[in-house]
């Protein structure tokens, strides 16, 4: 095939096509969706010259393959992995040149969860509410990868790659995941007991963590009231306490309402660390100093 | 009602909730938040999400200030008339028809007249895209879910849970007690807005075709 699409050569286990979100929707229902690592998808746009919020492949687990029907610059980041053209070893982090017909082979990562792969003119898949993510709770946007697929690229940008030539350093997850959160709204739902417990002893990233939410195993928390808390919005981050008593993080595509009460809130900046985390690691919630001002 | 009567809770570092006694509060608060972002009287926020008696505000630059701000409102009660009006065809002949029926003491037929007889209105959205949390419905006429949901709910299926009334956008797994389905299309992402039905929005359901019972 020609012409200025991919076709998906390999899938992977979960790759699918993410820009910056769908924002302001939350009140009918949508989801925020968006890439889990905001920070990689921006920069794998930078490198490949696109404007920051250009729509990429987001991989799971295991990364993908694709070959593009045209010459095409990509950029491979995000978690680290190797990245090969026809077979033949090419740079992650950096801006890469790939033949038209070429198949780019982003293979699974040597550290973390989700590598990110940018296209010049980004991927061109059919806006819906203003994004072109796909939102795995409710279905909106592009489905994910399958094999065979055909995806549209946007046009070239105009002034080509950026002045990013050289591969640019990543700090990698951490061996250890720490996620820094607020009390509240509904920490008054859980015993005293309960709320030393979050942030006093060790959990681990469960393998049942999706994009919706990081799923966490470790001990339960216990709730000092009983009934049902009627349905009050949630937001990115917030850490939901389903009645197993295991906390539950929410990650881009979360419901936008829900029932069980919020014990705390991951702050926004320790999120993309939380998406990098594969299955088993040893997470901890950490109350600071700065997250105790306020209201 | 003033805004010393809103409990302000807040959520993380860019959003806070606002907790009211009840959902007529809580509708009449969503109101005039509204009001205020529509007349430029709100700071920047980024999501104005409400729900059961809730209000949340999120993507907030500085919830603290904007707490101390909503305290000192005046919160009109909830006009009756104020907001637009959807009317939604319905043929009441839906799977769980005779056990909401035998659940409301009436014939099965009879609970087209009952339910098409109240206005709705929408309080909050969620579970789907477009998917509506409905209430008005006297409490006499409250219903528990399925005991076992189902896997699949065909689009426009109007179910009963609790105090609301919904309708599936959709095609999907449900636990809702089916009374009837309408071929409104709820939602359309190509329509602004997507959703037919979004919160303050008044509803009425009209009967059409042949009553089942």
């Amino acid at each position: 095939m020609s012409g200025r699409s991919l076709t998906v050569v390999r899938r992977g286990a979960l790759t699918t096509v993410q820009d910056p979100g769908r924002f302001g929707h939350a009140h009918l229902g949508v989801p925020r969706s968006g890439a889990l690592d905001p920070a990689a998808a921006g920069l794998v746009n930078r490198l490949a010259g696109n404007p920051e919020g250009a729509a990429v492949l987001e991989t799971t687990a295991d990364g993908c393959a694709v070959r593009p029907g045209c010459a095409v610059t990509v950029a491979v980041g995000g978690a680290p992995c190797p990245v090969r053209v026809d077979g033949r070893p090419a740079a992650w982090g950096a801006a890469v040149r790939v033949p038209a017909g070429a198949v780019l082979e982003v293979g699974a990562p040597v550290r973390g969860l989700r590598s990110y792969v940018a296209f010049a003119g980004g991927v061109d898949a059919a806006e819906v509410l203003g994004s072109r993510s796909a939102d795995l709770l409710s279905g909106l946007g592009p489905a994910p990868l399958e094999d065979g697929a055909v995806l549209p690229l946007g046009p070239p940008p105009a002034g080509g790659p950026g002045p990013w030539y050289e591969a640019v350093p990543w700090p990698g997850p951490p061996m250890e995941l720490v996620l820094r959160v607020r009390l509240g709204p509904r920490a008054d739902w859980f015993t005293d007991a309960a709320l030393r417990t979050l942030t006093g002893r060790a959990y681990r990233v469960s393998p049942r963590s999706n994009r919706i939410g990081l799923r966490t195993e470790g001990p339960a928390l216990e709730r000092a009231r009983r009934g049902e808390l009627p349905s009050e919005g949630m937001v990115l981050g917030a850490v939901q306490v389903p009645p197993d008593g295991m906390p539950v993080v929410f990650l881009a595509d979360h419901p936008t309402t829900g029932g069980y009460p919020v014990i705390a809130v991951v702050r926004e900046d320790d999120l993309a660390a939380a998406a990098q985390a594969v299955p088993g690691t040893p997470l901890r919630f950490v109350t600071g100093a700065v997250t105790r001002t306020g209201a | 009602m003033t805004g010393r009567g809103v409990r302000a809770l807040p959520v993380g570092e860019h959003a806070l909730l606002l907790e009211c006694a009840d959902g007529e509060a809580s509708a009449a608060l969503h109101a005039e938040v509204m009001r205020r972002r529509a007349a430029g009287e709100l700071p920047a926020v980024r999501e104005v999400v409400p729900a059961a008696r809730t209000v949340l505000l999120d993507g907030v630059a500085d919830p603290a200030a904007l707490a101390a701000l909503v305290a000192e409102w005046e919160i009109p009660p909830l006009g009756a008339r104020d907001a637009p009006v959807v009317e939604l065809p319905v043929r009441y002949d839906g799977a769980d028809l005779a056990e909401v029926a035998e659940l409301w003491g009436v014939r099965p037929r009879e609970v087209a007249g009952i339910h098409s007889r109240v206005e709705f209105r929408v309080a909050f959205c969620g579970f789907a895209p477009g998917f509506g949390y409905l209430t008005g419905l006297p409490s006499r006429y409250e219903v528990p879910r399925r005991a076992t949901p189902r896997t699949s709910v065909p689009a426009g299926a109007v179910g009963l849970a609790g105090p609301y009334t919904g309708v599936y956008p959709r095609a999907s797994p449900g636990g809702w007690q089916l009374i009837g389905r309408t071929d409104a299309a709820l939602w359309d992402p190509g329509r602004d807005p997507a959703a037919l039905l979004t919160p303050g929005v008044r509803v009425r359901f009209r009967p059409v075709g042949e009553a089942a019972g």
